[in-house]
């Protein structure tokens, strides 16, 4: 196997011009699982986690910028992180064990696209924008526009994930993450679940909810959001947003839960989580 | 000061630790090459044709068919109807179909490409319901008393049918082998395994080689569960029929995926009762049909199917009884030996229905067992009249008082029912729902029946020119701790110090058969052995001196100490040369069982064990977390009680993860859970905290057995408890009856859905 480490993200890109056949790796968390025959066929990569441009959490005008390979031990332990975007320190701390939080990346998770992973829906529901840089320079992508099918992503040839840029939210959001695992730890996710939401004069005056492991990409629940957008907390919304949850992802059987297992936690998840809107 | 009680530290801890230890994969031989195995994708399929191509295979690869078998094609265990490669038909996913060796592990992972096989799909019997109409591998029975007019005569009769699944052992250390032929065609393997003699026994079988010819050692083994009593055997053969084919040694190891796909896994098993009791909540008549999906082929089934019924009537007093036991044929592959041999499946059915009978009856859990549990002087269904050290009721009555059992089972009853009460319990709380469950649950210790009385096992001892004595068994540590027993067993039945005793490795051409390392037996069984010709090898050194004893590593006088045990003995080995002694085990003369009507003395005692889980369920996941075990055991005697304890709290745990996590689901007949991301074990995060609490029935007289000081075999015995009182903690926890394990959440969802309660199908 060639592994090539490019030092800057220019040179990355020149690489990846030079053979789309260039596997872009960072922890590796995700191919080692893959077993050996799938590695023995993976003959070349470009390994992305020596590149400054992708390291670092910084603070910009509009909210936080995260690179795309930071791992999450480091998301777990930045304080910045923690006091605006609480929800996604709690995916941090329940991706995997420790072992795969010191070498899994932010960028890797968005870049494999599983429907299972855990940051998804985090970034989701906080408006998340990724910045994408290929040969004909930078650009930038919605979060709810990066995954496009099944293990699809808006990447296009040539192209690497940058950054993830988190903008502020508003003053009394309440952030809420949670994850259905098959264990306590080490585990891949059922269901898994964030909300974004805050309250003015009694109503429900924002709210963006999102889930994991219910269809073939992580989703937007929009119809949960526009049954509940406006109405006053309590029990009957927190129950039409589960209901309606429940009613609007197409999950599936396979070998870790069952559709109608998903479905009933998703709408019981959801219920939880709207009723700590207050 | 015998030692007998003490904790010393294991001798292998440190290696095993610190990465010094090396296991199989650690090993490499001289132009050592690597073999592959080529499997069948099939459930059940004709294999029309077999064609190897020589010119796609890389580095000189050479191949090994059916064709190429010197022998008959069986893996010699009870009997040899296991092929050793799939013949005309294959009958499992995963069947080995052919074998191919080459250079370097890549290298024989890409030969398997230069095979072209062809095959005929035929329709696959996949599920328990579908073998249950075919003639079965295997069956039982047995009858006592009058079943049908007990029933008759019951105030109450009370079915149910309760499933366990497949598990998977997880053993750290994933089979492997590796086989080198020397150049007069003598044959040693080297090997991560349980029963060295019973490797050595199918190589011989099938590769028409001699004993002396064949000689097994088993490496350092990284855990074993039962999942290293049969299978090592088929690898070996592998291994050897390449190293045959190639001239040169070959190792043979599997990695996880290989591993799950096609080793053996615990029966799933499905138990069917129907049970008579009196009002006043005792047992009238049992009336039993144990199934269990044998798999394939038969391996170990019929000895692990007559465990299972020898346990299925539980630790209860019942005279009128009838037994029926199948082991049935699917295609898939072959499930086998795991860690309790059919105990756990069958006393996860019986604790279930004794739940559903206190139920049905208004008493709670407790009150039940204590009405029914037997005692010293009661007869088993069997007949056999039970043992002094019978501790059934102590137990129950110890982990009743530490836990508070019945004042929690109340308080948390009584918690669940002012939330119904106030109606939407949810919008209080997210609090999970904490649930309280008890189970008694017994072992019988060594092999089942006449086992140990056909084997006879010898264990010998000889002087050393030091004047250490060695003693010689085949025996492997696969992280029990026999390397730390049986040194405190030698030492303080010869009232010597422990650097005085040596242990030789398990090695076909040094040890004697001293049988496999299964079934509870190594301490009790092997141990006492270890005990009496360490003894008597001692009295050898002693002859000629009357009145003299040895104590703590010292000849002594009745006047005082004369010289070192060493000293002695060195001087006799100097003078007569070797001096070595064999004795072999005995059952006790009382001790018959009658292996057509199942009646008699099955084991020649039993461990005892009474389990209290606490739970919470998660009220919007119904995900179940087990917080607290309280798990008292009676083991006649704890050699090591850190080792013991250690047994136990290893053992309950793979009985939770059996019953909550570990499922195996099955499409086509292929596994879905075929690797570590989806076979899911408990991690530290899911463990509860663990109390042992160890009584030993020594102290008052043991029975009318004794292995070494009194122990009993204690191996298996907490994989039987875990999963019962596990299940009933759910049913207190959330009112959702539970069958069947695992108790996943979705089953959960599924069986509140379908209106199970802890009483039936509402």
């Amino acid at each position: 196997m060639i592994a090539l480490s490019p030092r800057s993200l220019d040179e990355a890109v020149r690489h990846l011009a030079d053979d789309p056949a260039l596997v872009p790796v960072a922890g590796c968390t995700d191919l080692m699982v893959r077993g050996p025959e799938a590695l023995h066929r993976m003959d070349r990569v470009l390994d992305l986690l020596g590149l400054p441009e992708l390291r670092g959490i910084c603070a910009v005008s509009e909210g936080l910028e995260i690179g795309a390979a930071t791992t999450f031990t480091e998301i777990r332990h930045s304080a910045a992180i923690r006091a605006a975007f609480p929800a996604l320190t709690a995916a941090a701390e329940q991706v995997g064990g420790w072992q795969i939080q010191n070498r899994g990346t932010l960028g890797g998770n968005l870049a494999n696209a599983s429907p299972a992973g855990d940051s998804l829906p985090v970034l989701l529901a906080l408006d998340a924008t990724v910045i994408l840089a290929g040969p004909a320079g930078q650009r930038e992508v919605r979060m709810d526009g990066f995954h496009t099918g099944y293990r699809k992503t808006a990447l296009a040839p040539g192209e690497i994930l940058v950054r993830i840029r988190l903008p502020h939210p508003p003053a009394g959001t309440v952030q809420a993450f949670r994850k259905v695992g098959t264990r306590e730890a080490q585990a891949i996710s059922k269901v898994v679940v964030a909300l974004a939401g805050h309250v003015e004069g009694g109503r429900i005056a924002g709210i963006r909810l999102a889930a994991g492991s219910v269809a073939a990409t992580p989703v937007r629940l929009r119809a949960a959001e526009a049954a509940i957008l406006g109405s006053s907390p309590g029990l009957v919304t927190a129950e039409r947003a589960g209901r309606t949850a429940a009613r609007e992802v197409q999950p599936i059987d396979d070998v870790r839960s069952t559709a109608d297992y998903r479905r009933f936690a998703l709408e019981r998840v959801v219920r939880r989580m709207v009723l700590g809107l207050t | 000061m015998n030692g007998i009680g003490a904790s010393p530290p294991r001798p292998d801890g440190f290696a095993k630790v610190s990465g010094a230890a090396r296991y199989l994969d650690d090993l490499s031989l001289p132009g050592m090459w690597h073999g592959a195995t080529l499997r069948s994708p099939h459930a059940h399929a004709r294999i029309r044709s077999i064609a190897w191509d020589a010119a796609l295979a890389p580095d000189g690869a050479v191949c090994v068919t059916v064709g190429d078998l010197p022998g008959p094609n069986g893996v010699q265990l009870i009997d040899d109807g296991w092929p050793i490669l799939a013949g005309a038909f294959t009958h499992h996913v995963g069947e080995p179909v052919a074998l191919v060796a080459a250079p370097t592990r890549l290298a024989a992972q890409q030969a398997l490409q230069a095979f072209t096989v062809t095959y005929e799909p035929l329709d696959a019997v996949l599920s328990l319901e579908a073998a249950e109409a075919l003639p079965p591998l295997y069956q039982l029975g047995m009858d006592s008393g009058d079943v049908d007019a007990a029933l008759a005569r019951a105030d109450l009769v009370v079915e149910g049918e309760y499933r366990t699944g497949h598990q998977e052992h997880i053993y750290i250390e994933c089979n492997g082998m590796i086989a080198s032929y020397a150049e007069d065609g003598a044959l040693t393997v080297l090997g991560s395994m349980q029963c060295p003699y019973y490797v050595q026994k199918a190589l011989t079988h099938a590769l028409g080689l001699a004993d002396e010819q064949v000689r097994v050692r088993a490496t350092t083994v990284g855990g074993g569960f039962g999942g290293k009593e049969d299978f090592p055997s088929a690898i070996a053969l592998h291994a050897a029929l390449l190293a045959r084919a190639c001239g040169r040694p070959v190792k043979l190891v599997y990695d996880r995926h290989e591993d799950i796909v096609c080793t053996s896994k615990r029966h799933p098993t499905l138990v069917r009762h129907r049970t008579g009791v009196t009002r006043d909540g005792r047992l009238a008549a049992l009336d039993i049909e144990i199934l269990m999906d044998g798999g394939a082929y038969t391996t170990l089934s019929s000895v692990v199917l007559s465990r299972a019924l020898l346990h299925s009537f539980g630790p209860y007093r019942c005279a009128d009884v009838r037994i029926r036991a199948r082991a049935l044929r699917t295609h898939t592959a072959p499930n086998s030996a795991f860690r309790g041999f059919g105990a756990p499946q069958v006393e996860f059915a019986i604790e279930r229905q004794m739940d559903r009978i206190a139920h049905r009856l208004g008493l709670d859990p407790l009150e039940i067992r204590l009405r029914n549990a037997v005692a010293p002087g009661d007869r088993l269904p069997t007949g056999q009249i039970l043992d002094a050290g019978t501790s059934a009721l102590p137990c129950l009555e110890e982990v009743a008082r530490r836990t508070r059992f019945r004042e929690r089972r109340q308080e948390l009853e009584a918690a669940r029912a002012r939330r119904a009460a106030e109606g939407d319990e949810d919008q209080n709380g997210a609090e999970p729902r904490r649930g309280i469950g008890l189970s008694l649950y017994f072992h019988g210790a060594g092999f089942t029946g006449n086992g140990e009385r056909m084997m006879k096992s010898p264990v010998t001892a000889r002087l050393l020119p030091d004047g250490r004595i060695e003693v010689l068994t085949a025996m492997t540590d696969m992280g029990q701790g026999c390397s730390a027993v049986f040194p405190q067993i030698a030492a303080a039945a010869g009232g010597l110090l422990p650097e005085d005793v040596t242990f030789a490795e398990p090695d076909t051409a040094e040890v004697p058969d001293s049988g496999p390392t299964v079934a509870s037996r190594t301490t009790m069984i092997v141990g006492g052995l270890i005990a009496r010709v360490t003894a008597a090898l001692r009295d050898r050194v002693l002859e000629g001196l009357p009145g003299h004893t040895v104590r703590d590593g010292w000849i002594e006088s009745p006047a005082g100490r004369v010289e070192r045990f060493r000293d002695a003995a060195r001087r006799l080995r100097a003078e007569h040369g070797p001096v070595e002694l064999t004795l072999r085990h005995e059952p006790p003369a009382w001790q018959t069982f009658d292996e057509t009507t199942y009646r008699g003395a099955a084991y020649p005692t039993y461990a005892w064990g009474a389990d209290v889980v606490e739970v919470e369920v998660d009220p919007d996941t119904l995900a179940v977390r087990p917080l607290q075990v309280t798990a008292v055991c009676e083991v006649g005697r704890a050699i090591h009680p850190t080792l013991c304890a250690g047994q136990i709290e290893g053992g309950t745990l793979q009985a939770l993860g059996w019953a909550l996590l570990e499922e195996m689901k099955l499409e086509d007949g292929r596994y879905l859970n075929d690797r570590l991301a989806t076979y899911v074990i408990p991690t530290i995060l899911d463990s509860p905290r663990i109390d042992v609490h160890l009584l030993e029935s020594h102290r008052d007289g043991g029975g009318p057995f004794g292995g070494p000081f009194g122990a009993k075999g204690v191996g298996e015995l907490p994989m039987d408890g875990g999963a019962p009182a596990v299940a009933q903690a759910i049913e207190n926890a959330t009112g959702i009856g539970v069958p069947a394990i695992p108790a996943t959440p979705e089953r959960l969802l599924a069986w509140q859905r379908a209106g199970q309660t802890p009483g039936g199908v509402r």
